[in-house]
This record gives C-alpha cells, structure tokens and sequence, in this order.
C-alpha cells in the first residue's frame, strides 16, 4: 500500500492529541496500516505539539524534512514554522486564527502578518487550504472543537487513505458522548469549508 | 474497567506505546511495579498505578529509582514478577542497587525498563544505556515497534525466570511516545505472593559470596548468549552482499531506506532485539556472507565496536562503517532520511535528497517556548528570592522540575543545573569557594528524591546558604504524581503515610527554617530576607499548590483580576518582572486575560498603582 505522511502541528491545549487520536482510529476501522509518533514539548505549558501520522506500508513514526504530503497547522505561525516538513507538492491546511506566543504579546517580539504568512506557504508548496477553523468551531458550539474543523477539511483533501463514514464513525466512538454532536457538527463545518477552497 | 485490563485476545487497540508495555507486562502476569515517574517513560507506570486501583496488581510511587529498584528486587526474589520502570538518567540513581543485584539474580522474572531520550526532547543528557547492559552483565532486550513493545514484555519476563536473573528492557522516546494498533494477547495469571527463603551464601554480598556470585554471574551471561543465538526478536530480512546490522527505531528507518532505494534484493539486514549478550555466532555468520556492512544505532557505537570486535576474532577483514563524520552522528536522534542517505553513501547508491523548499526568506518566526503556568506558586516564589536578594551577588543552583523553566528571562532564577537533587549538594560547594550570596531552589518531590542527602550535608558540614524548597503537593512537571509528602486523601486514596517537609528540615537540625505563602508578596519578602541574612544554612518553605493540579482536583477557588485603565501608568513592572501568560497588550495598554488568570492576586500586590484589582462578580 502506498505511503502517506501527515505533520499536524499545533499549540499545547489545542486538541491536537485528541485529532491525532481519532485519525489512528479511523485507520483502525479502515483496516489501513497506520503509525504516529508525538512530541508533547510541555504541552501543557504553552508549548509547541507535533504529531506525524504514517499511513501505509512504512515501519517509521517520524517524518523527515521535505516528506509530508499534507501539513495541518493549528495555528498560522505555527504552520509557518512547520514548512521544512513539506515540498514542492505538499498540500497545506492551515488555521488562520493566530495564539499570539507570549513574547509578541508582551510587545517584545512581531507577529508575522497573516497575509504573509499565506503567501509563503502558497509560493513554497503545492496548496494552501486556509480559514478561521475557530470561528467555525464556535459556529459548531464549542472553539474547543477547532481539532474536529480541522479533521473534516483534512478528510476532504482525500489525501489521506481514509472514508468520511469511517471518520465520523471515529469521532461518534471516541470522542466524548456529550461533545459527539458538535463534534460531528465541526467536521462537516470543515470539510464544507475546504470544498469551498476548490 | 481499564482498557489494558481487556481480556479479549486478538482484538485489536489503537495504543500508545507506553501503554503496550503496560499491557505486555499485565499479560506477561506481572504482579508488582515500581518506579520514580520520569519522562519518557512516565505513562507506563500511570497505567499500572490506574490498573493497581481496580486489580490485585501491586504499584508503588517510590521516593526514587534506587528506592524503587531495591523494592522491585525483594518482590522479584520472593518469587513474585516484579517490574521497575524508570527515565535513562533514573538508572543513574538506581545503578549501585543494579550493579550487585546483578550478581544477586532474581527467583520472580524481573523486567528493569530504561526509557532513553535521544535529542533529550525533556531530559539533560542522551546518555545511552546500552552500556549498563555491558557494565552490569545483564541481558538487554529493545524493541523496535510499539507493537514489539509489547510482544517482549512476556518474553523478557520468561527470559528473567530461566535466566535466574533481571532483564533491562529499552526503549526511546520514539517508542514511549509512538502509537500504533496493537493485538491483545492472552492474560496471565498474576501470582501476588511469594515467599523469601534464606540462603546467605547466596543474597548476603559479602565478598567472599560475591566473588562465587560474579562466576555465575558470567555463566549466565554464556546462558543469555545462547537464548540470544535463537532469540526471535533477533532477526534477519533480505538477501545481498550488502549487510546492515541495526536496533531499536534504527531499524525502522533502514527497512523503509531499503525499500524507497529500490535495494531489497541487494541488502540483508540483522536486526538485533536481543543485543546483549550478542549473538556473536549470528553476527559471524552474516558477515560472512557480506562484503560491507553498516552499523545503524542511535547513540553510541555499541554495536560497531562489538562487531568490529567479533570481525576482528573470525579474521574477517569486510569494511564495517558506523560512526563517522559522512554516514552517521553519536549526536541527537535519526531519522528516515538521514538513514536513507547513509544507506545510499555508504554502499555507492543514486540518491536524490528530499527537496526542502528554500526557507531563507522566512520572516522571523516568535518563538513559542513553555512557561510557567499563570498562577504557578514558582513564579510568585522567585519573585520574592529576587527582591529579597536586590543588591546582593547572587548564584542559584536550582533542580529538576517545572521551576527550571524559571531560568529564561526576565525571571532568570537558574544559574546551574544538573540532575535531580543536585542543588542542595552544588550550593555547599558554591558557598565554600565564592563570597556570593548562594541560594538553591528545589521542588518537593525532588527534595524526597534525593535533595535531603544534600541538605544534611551543609548541616553536618555547616556551610552557608538558603535552599528553597517549592512544595506545591505534587510532582508536577511529570505530570502530578504522588510523593511522600502528598496528601493522598485528595485523590481519595487510602493507605498512605505523609511525611512532614517541615518536620524533616526540622530534625535534619536546620536552625532558620520559615514556612512562607508565595502568593502574600510582602510577608514572603521579608520571611526570604531574614533567611539570607542568616549566618548557616537557612530553609524556605514556600508552600502553595500547583495550579495545573489544582484544576484537575477542582481545588480552584481564585477570582480573575483586571487592570483599571483609569489607573495603569503603563510601568509595566507586573509583564517585566513576572511574564505571567495571563498578560497581554492591547493598543499598547497592558490587559489580563479572565480565561487564563488564576486569581492569585501577585501582580496586585506588585502593582505601584494599585491598578490591578479582582473582576467583579
Ligand atoms: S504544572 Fe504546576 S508547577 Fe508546573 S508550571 Fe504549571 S503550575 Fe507551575
């Protein structure tokens, strides 16, 4: 079976372990091979959290330098600085709702401008998919569930091996019963979204 | 029940890989844990500490490794499966109990697990322990996968019990930290008691019974080397005159480095799972049907000098490369390109690097470092050391915890760091030789780890310092683990003693002990500033709880606060001397954000303008 690499990146606290979790089992489900390694980096106080996901016939967790063939950023910034991930036909689903890293909050450090930002991932990858998954994340009924946003826009890249019933069937078992719904509600928010990015 | 409790074999789970150990040593039957929690390997034991509350496994937070060493090895020889877990360096610790318990044996299979930390993601060395294998004499079994993970756990206990002695079980990060879907297998029953019977020529080392006790020591090592010879976990793949010989992750990357060359048919790989004792038969054999082997490992050159070693003997003059400056690094982790490229140099095969988009054009991205959590007690206390400490030459040797994180600017409150314990120890040493005011920090669990050893030092040797000890209930940097000096009660949990900080300060015969509340800035201050200016050894007790943990026992009972634009003069003392994350700016004024404030009230103290106050309800 052919090989797929998925980077997801994200801030500590933003679900990304949680997205991480539920596209291992939908692998499950879909009875295709599937390997993630994850580096928490004190997640829990504020730091960066990486996640790499191997699809297919691959007996390696991590993902080198210029191998993903789709990168999924959290977090605008933090998509930014995940690009030496990617190449040439990398396809790039980012947030576009910046966590302001607390030295640019403070004053003590620039913020890269968003346009910018989108700028450069166009010109130095394949596709760039990129919107407010908070504000649709909140339109679900919970920003916590930008993690769900982000999932259904990555289910309708079809990059990854893996059938939308299949996925809901994973957020439906394995995320919380009373955020199932809103959950649910998320992804189709997100992959409607990513359609619409053509 | 726990997930890991399961009894259904052959059904299949998504796991992390410390959880996959976890299960293999629960079907493997063992039936008593312990250990010091340590990243990466801490989730391993908080799977068998939850498994402990609903089975009759028994699982001990112990004070450190050696302590959790010495236990697991009186359960193991009372005849009962015992394990012992802990981080790389925690072996360190545990390494003068390993040393003779390795002549000693075991009666109970005993699996010793060693979680090393290539790259050190959260540890201050990448030392390699592979090497305890060969100082101790142990046998030494890696995994490759998190599946492998769990499949040698049951093997590594058998191996123990026929062996008569401990097997060190390692992993990396990469495995600790990796998911994959794993197969359950079949549970064992556990046997929870043994019994002890005594034979001093045989447990008691003194040395005339250790000089008998290191020949067997060696036989068994002939013993292990045989099981190696037709271990399963040591494998052969491929055919070719090409050879590589590799381990753990490393194996990994050089199977799919294989495979994306297009080499299969020109390359035989020997991946050793069960590296010590080597199979020296095997790894003779497979060089004698190659013309050029690589050594793929992470860390050191373990494997390449002993296969050099065993080339040199079977007079097999083949070229073998490992480490050096064009193939492969001692330094940090691998990876799958990397190996892949090694591959290729090594054995002359067309290779085209991935193809990194040119990133010089970046702008510079803010960088996003952890920090200490708003309305973490560290904070508050560094804030009243500093004040109190204004004028005076200072050096603060500090610990192992989440109040490291306190050295970067502007808290800038580490001066030297080196492993758990050490700054009790190095500030003796600091205050003997320099005329500056030497004050080290210190977390609870860490002063139970092994700063008392430090502190009764400077009492006996009477030098002259401050230790501050940051007591905020809970080990927390690991993840909010039990210590001796929990209270256990708030976990609902019974059965547990609870030792006094205070009380042991106090009877190690310290003479200036004070029990501060960080969050009262003022009181703190002038509590720190007495204890400075005591002559001897003085101790701060700054006690408040972890906030993190405080959230997660429902404990918090704080109001945010806000800043009163009417008074803020825009100082900024509370962003500058606190760079708590509740802070931010907006249009150039300073703001606290009501999601993230804990309510503990420091930066209105500290405030000149007294413009911070509460959110009204
Ligand atoms: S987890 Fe606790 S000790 Fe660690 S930084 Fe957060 S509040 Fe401080």
């Amino acid at each position: 079976m052919d090989i797929t690499r998925l980077i997801i990146v994200a801030v500590g606290g933003q679900g990304n372990l949680l997205a991480s979790r539920v596209i291992g089992e939908t692998a499950l489900l879909s009875d295709v091979p599937v390997r993630m390694s994850e580096i928490h980096g004190m997640a829990q106080r504020g730091g960066v959290v990486e996640s790499a996901i191997v699809f297919g016939d691959a007996e390696s967790t991590i993902i080198s330098d210029g191998e993903a063939d789709l990168l999924v950023g959290f977090e605008p910034s933090e998509t930014l600085r995940a690009l030496n991930k990617c190449n040439g036909r990398t396809t790039v689903i980012s947030n576009l709702s910046p966590l302001s890293p607390f030295t640019v909050t403070i004053g003590k450090a620039v913020y890269p401008k968003l346009s910018q930002i989108q700028e450069l991932i166009r010109a130095k990858t394949g596709r760039l998919i990129a919107f407010d998954a908070r504000e649709l994340a909140e339109k679900a009924g919970n920003v916590m569930a930008v993690n769900m946003v982000l999932v259904g826009a990555m289910a309708q890249t079809g990059i990854l091996p893996l059938t939308v019933e299949n996925f809901k069937e994973a957020i439906r078992t394995k995320t919380k019963k009373a955020f199932a719904d809103i959950n649910l509600k998320a992804f189709d928010l997100g992959f409607a979204e990513a359609e619409k990015a053509g | 029940m726990h997930k890991l409790l399961t009894d259904s074999p052959g059904q299949k789970m998504l796991l992390l890989g410390n959880e996959a150990i976890a299960r293999g040593a629960i079907e493997a039957g063992v039936a008593f844990a312990s250990t010091y929690p340590g990243t990466p390997s801490s989730e391993i034991s908080l799977s068998l500490f939850q498994m402990s509350k609903e089975s009759d496994l028994y699982f001990e937070y112990s004070t450190n490794e050696k302590v959790a060493l010495e236990v697991a090895a009186a359960a193991a020889n009372a005849g009962v499966r015992a394990m012992c877990m802990m981080k790389h360096v925690g072996l360190n610790v545990a390494a003068d109990v390993l040393m003779t318990l390795a002549y000693l044996g075991c009666k109970g299979g005993m699996v010793i697990l060693t979680a090393d930390d290539p790259f050190m993601f959260s540890s201050q060395n990448e030392q390699d322990n592979r090497y305890y294998a060969k100082l101790s004499g142990l046998p030494l079994v890696e995994p490759s996968s998190v599946e492998e993970a769990k499949e040698m756990m049951p093997y590594a206990f058998d191996l123990s019990e026929k062996l008569g002695e401990p097997v060190l079980f390692r992993t990396t990060t990469r495995i600790n930290h990796s998911n994959a879907v794993v197969r359950l297998g079949n549970l064992r029953e556990r046997k929870c008691k043994g019994d002890f019977v005594k034979n001093p020529f045989a447990y008691v080392c003194v040395p005339a019974v250790s000089r008998k006790l290191h020949v067997r020591l060696l036989e068994n090592m002939d013993s292990a080397r045989e099981e190696a010879e037709k271990s399963p976990f040591n494998l052969q793949k491929g055919e070719g005159k090409w050879g590589i010989i590799c381990n753990g992750v490393s194996y990994n990357y050089a199977a799919d480095g294989v495979k994306d060359l297009g080499t299969e048919d020109k390359v035989r790989i020997l991946r050793l799972g069960f590296s010590h004792p080597l199979p020296e038969k095997m790894i003779r054999d497979f060089l004698g049907n190659c013309e050029k082997v690589l050594i793929i490992e992470e860390g050191e050159p373990v494997l390449e000098e002993a296969v050099k070693a065993i080339a040199q003997e079977a007079g097999l003059m083949l070229p073998i490369r490992g480490k050096t400056p064009e193939l492969f690094s001692r330094l940090y982790e691998f990876d799958p390109a990397m190996v892949r490229k090694g591959i290729a140099t090594c054995f002359g095969i067309p290779y085209a690097a991935p193809a990194v988009p040119d990133l010089s054009d970046l702008p510079e991205i803010p960088q996003r470092p952890p920090t200490l959590c708003a309305g973490c007690s560290h904070r508050a206390t560094y804030y009243a050391v500093k004040k109190a400490a204004e004028g005076k030459d200072t050096i603060y040797p500090s610990d192992i915890g989440c109040y490291t994180l306190g050295f970067l600017p502007p808290l800038s409150m580490a001066d030297f760091v080196i492993c758990m314990g050490a700054s009790a120890g190095t500030a003796c040493g600091f205050s003997k030789v320099t005329d500056k005011k030497v004050v080290a920090f210190i977390g609870d669990s860490t002063f139970f780890h092994s700063g008392i050893a430090g502190l009764i030092n400077a009492v006996f040797n009477q030098h002259n310092f401050t230790l501050v000890i940051l007591d905020n209930g809970t080990t927390a940097m690991t993840g909010h683990q039990p210590h001796p000096g929990v209270d256990m009660t708030k976990l609902n949990m019974e059965g547990y003693g609870r030792i006094s900080i205070e009380a042991v300060v106090r009877a190690i015969g310290v003479e200036h002990v004070t029990v501060i509340r960080p969050f009262r800035v003022g009181k703190s201050i002038e509590a720190v500033k007495e204890a400075l200016d005591f002559e001897g050894v003085s101790v701060i007790i700054s006690q408040e709880i972890c906030s993190l943990y405080a959230k997660s026992l429902k404990e918090h009972k704080g109001r945010p606060f806000r800043v009163n634009p009417g008074k803020c003069k825009n100082h900024r003392n509370c962003i500058d001397d606190l760079a708590c994350p509740a802070f931010y700016l907006q249009n150039e004024r300073v703001m606290i954000d009501p999601e993230l404030c804990w309510g503990c009230a420091v930066c209105a103290q500290i405030c000149p303008e007294n413009a911070i106050v509460p959110v009204k309800k």
